[in-house]
């Protein structure tokens, strides 16, 4: 058994505490909104082609917007003035809204605007109802075709073309893949945009568009159909455009998402605002479309030491658990990151892993949670590596893990090769196969080193909590305590795509998603 | 330089028996067809007593093959040329120490990875104060004042910065490979250190999982770290290199391997 270890009031007090934490940045997300918030709301009326040179229409817009000083109205309300142009398709709408002298962007009559407004909003809840019966056609094929048992083995690819990733994840689903990774390309967090269309070039990986995620879960619902057994895809709601990557996942009925509140602050430097509203509203998406989120907490330990910094995982995941809640995803839905990466150089790591894992399993039982493999001190002896990658194997499936993501042989060398997935696949299968149900054999210790450190983890992830409490989340972050990376409030990319809200803004996807 | 000829062939479990292993993928589903076709393919590799020892179905179309087999190959050691990097390793007192006796002021690098490639795991493995495999960074050296840019910097911006402080070294680490990206950023460095003079006056290191001495040195670094690189060789490397330019150490110090 993952353990008592800690009484259950102290992990209440823990959530209770998170809860606080966060409250502030709500306000902050409730006053503001971003860019790439509104150009989401324009992508759920249907606006997802690209204009002239490949530049999105949602783009155009909302940069037109944001010129003329009007986007802090909401997008939506400009959607329904260019309606009510004549508009008959996005491209016309981009058009005239972009063709009007800003004078002509006044308010107008108290009575046209609620009308306007009306009309909207009956289009946004069409355009909702048109999402959830998608999400549908994916609940029922999942049905039909149930998933093996947890931990889901999930594996990446990453041709940097969308074709040849397509050959690679199928192969990989044929050897016992439960959920394909398509990782993207280099720094494509840092985009401002959503690249458009399918694509054949990528650094690192393959850029994440709309037509990209078409293209692979039609792929993977034939080898569904095939294997009789559902095939999860996944990529990546996070950097510049968090809520636009949810609403093309949602539509093109992606199962999973790395999504995290505060990883693009951390580890691409983008602006704290943005990313806290960003968050939110991609969030609200992917609760409303049943998408597991896969948090990132796992990336404070490849960078600061798994064994010292233990605790700033557990703090983060209540953070990331509280965000999550408030933007109304579900425990099933809450794929809590953590890794195997404490220095294999060190004695007794199975313990020390084991602990780790049983912790986060007991402060989050009803949680899928996703575990990690080692990387930071991967080696590029592959025989060694490949050892190591087992031993993660194992405490996943003692552990029960809901996701885990497995490690490659080949990881500190290159992209995996297809033969690096089937070893990976093989003995991952071999050993939840060989240990499934070892919690429930095995009882550890309250007093012995496993329980030991979990409480001595514990207790400092509530002094980190109670610090956060008490100084902020910023003050915490600005002090390097996440990772040992030190962010600030106004630094970073993207500040400049955070807008307050005008009295009258306009946002009915907002409203829809949060039940008003 | 060549002296004795040194015959050399692949051991297995004797002197000379030439045994090597390998693994590949061939794009064709498990059959006997497959496993004799994996057997010819190492036949035209020029491979002897062929064993294919596991043909596994790694996908419907895709079959995986573990092969022993001998390699009747031979070649004079003696003949092997490599440019090495030869210098006596210090540990970490005894480096802080030669610094200020010998350059008596802190020695200053600057790291960054730069371009498109958002690893950093490589440039913190050698400058942070943590370090690699128990090994502390350069920031943890007091004699050593080390900056780390992070990553997805410009190579423009990394040589203006380390500019400015008159860096005795510049790190440059390259992690992601993809379509060899990593050598045109590396040559891209290359040019704009020619342009900027910092060529020739701060010492250029590459360091990276697919990078060796050699590849550093034809692209035009000084020197080149690849995997396993400790901060420690990173740091005599810096230190043996800058007094050799001060004309205070030999041309010909050698390596004397890892400090007890």
């Amino acid at each position: 058994m993952s353990g008592p270890f800690i009484d259950d009031a102290r992990v209440a007090e823990a959530r209770a505490i998170a809860s606080e934490v966060i409250e502030p940045v709500f306000d902050l997300i409730r006053r503001n909104t971003t860019i790439s918030v509104e150009r989401t709301v324009l992508r759920l009326f249907g606006m997802s082609d690209a204009g002239p040179g490949g530049i999105p229409l949602t783009n155009l817009m909302t940069d037109r917007l944001k010129a003329a000083g009007v986007l802090s109205r909401g997008a939506a309300y400009w959607y329904g003035r260019a309606l009510q142009l004549g508009a008959a398709s996005p491209l016309d709408a981009v058009e005239r809204i972009t063709a009007l002298p800003a004078d002509r962007l006044k308010p107008l009559s108290a009575e046209m605007e609620g009308n306007l407004r009306e009309e909207v909003r009956r289009e946004a809840e069409a355009a909702v109802e048109e999402l959830k019966r998608r999400i549908d056609e994916r609940d029922a094929l999942r049905q039909e075709f149930p998933m093996s048992p947890p931990p889901h083995k999930y594996v990446i690819v990453a041709t940097g073309n969308i074709h040849d990733d397509v050959d690679q994840a199928r192969a990989a689903a044929q050897a016992g893949a439960d959920v394909i990774a398509v990782i993207r390309s280099t720094a494509q967090s840092l985009l401002d945009y959503v690249p458009h269309g399918a694509t054949t070039e990528g650094y690192g990986g393959t850029y994440a568009t709309q037509e990209n995620f078409r293209i692979m879960r039609e792929a993977l619902d034939e080898e569904t159909r095939r294997l009789k057994r559902y095939i999860q895809l996944t990529n990546y709601s996070s950097g510049l455009c968090m809520a636009e990557i949810a609403f093309a996942a949602a539509w093109e009925r992606l199962d999973m998402l790395l999504n995290d509140a505060m990883y693009g602050i951390l580890f691409r430097d983008i602006n704290m605002r943005r990313t806290f509203i960003d968050q939110y509203f991609s969030r609200r998406i992917c609760a409303l479309a049943g998408i597991i989120i896969n948090t990132g907490e796992d990336n404070y330990i490849t960078t600061a030491d798994a064994y010292d910094s233990a605790h700033t995982v557990i703090a983060s995941q209540f953070i990331n658990e509280s965000f999550a809640k408030r933007a109304g995803l579900r425990d099933w839905q809450l794929g809590i990151g953590h890794s195997y990466e404490i220095d294999p150089a060190r004695p007794e790591t199975l313990l020390l892993e084991l602990s780790q894992a049983m912790l986060i399993r007991r402060c989050f039982p009803d949680a899928p949670l996703k575990y990690m493999p080692p990387t930071k001190h991967k080696e590029t002896d592959i025989f060694f590596s490949h050892a190591y990658d087992v031993m993660a194997d194992l405490v996943a499936v003692w552990t029960r893990q809901g996701i885990q993501l497995l490690g490659m042989m080949t990881e500190a060398m290159h992209t995996p090769l297809l033969a690096d997935r089937y070893v990976a696949l093989k003995s991952a299968a071999y050993v939840h196969r060989a240990a499934r149900g070892i919690d429930e054999e095995f009882t550890v210790r309250e007093d012995g080193k496993i329980a030991n450190r979990a409480r001595f983890v514990f207790d400092k992830a509530m002094e980190l909590l109670e610090e956060c409490r008490t100084d902020g989340l910023v003050e915490a972050i600005g002090r390097g305590h996440f990772g040992d990376v030190k962010r600030s409030e106004t630094g970073g990319k993207g500040l400049e795509g955070v807008l307050e809200k005008a009295p009258d803004y306009f946002n009915p996807f907002l409203d829809i998603l949060e039940g008003r | 330089m060549a002296g004795d000829p040194q015959p050399l062939r692949a051991y297995g479990d004797r002197r000379d028996d030439g045994v090597i292993q390998l693994s590949f993928t061939l794009p064709v589903p498990l059959s006997d067809k497959a496993k004799e076709a994996a057997r010819q393919f190492c036949a035209k590799l020029g491979l002897v007593d062929v064993k294919v020892a596991a043909a596994e179905p790694a996908a419907d179309h895709y079959t995986f093959f573990i092969v022993y087999a001998r390699a009747d190959v031979s070649l004079d050691y003696a003949e092997i040329e490599v440019p090495e990097m030869v210098f006596k390793k210090l540990d970490f007192d005894e480096l802080n120490k030669l610094i200020e006796e010998k350059i008596a002021r802190r020695v200053v690098v600057f790291g960054a990875c730069t371009g498109t490639d958002t690893h950093t795991v490589g440039i913190d493995a050698i400058l942070n104060m943590k370090g690699y495999a128990g090994d502390y960074g350069l920031e943890r050296y007091p004699w050593f004042e080390a900056f780390n840019l992070g990553s997805q910097v410009p190579n423009e911006e990394l040589i203006r910065r380390a500019t400015e402080r008159k860096a005795d070294a510049i790190l440059v680490s390259q992690v992601v490979t993809q379509r060899d990206v990593h050598k045109d950023n590396s040559r891209q460095f290359i040019d704009v250190a020619r342009a900027s003079g910092v060529k020739g006056k701060s010492l250029l290191l590459l360091g990276g999982p697919r990078v060796d001495h050699k590849l550093a040195m034809d692209l035009g670094f000084d020197a080149g770290f690849g995997p396993g690189t400790k901060p420690s060789d990173v740091a005599n490397f810096i230190v043996h290199a800058l007094l050799r330019k001060m004309g205070k150490e030999p041309q010909d110090l050698h390596y004397e391997g890892e400090p007890r």
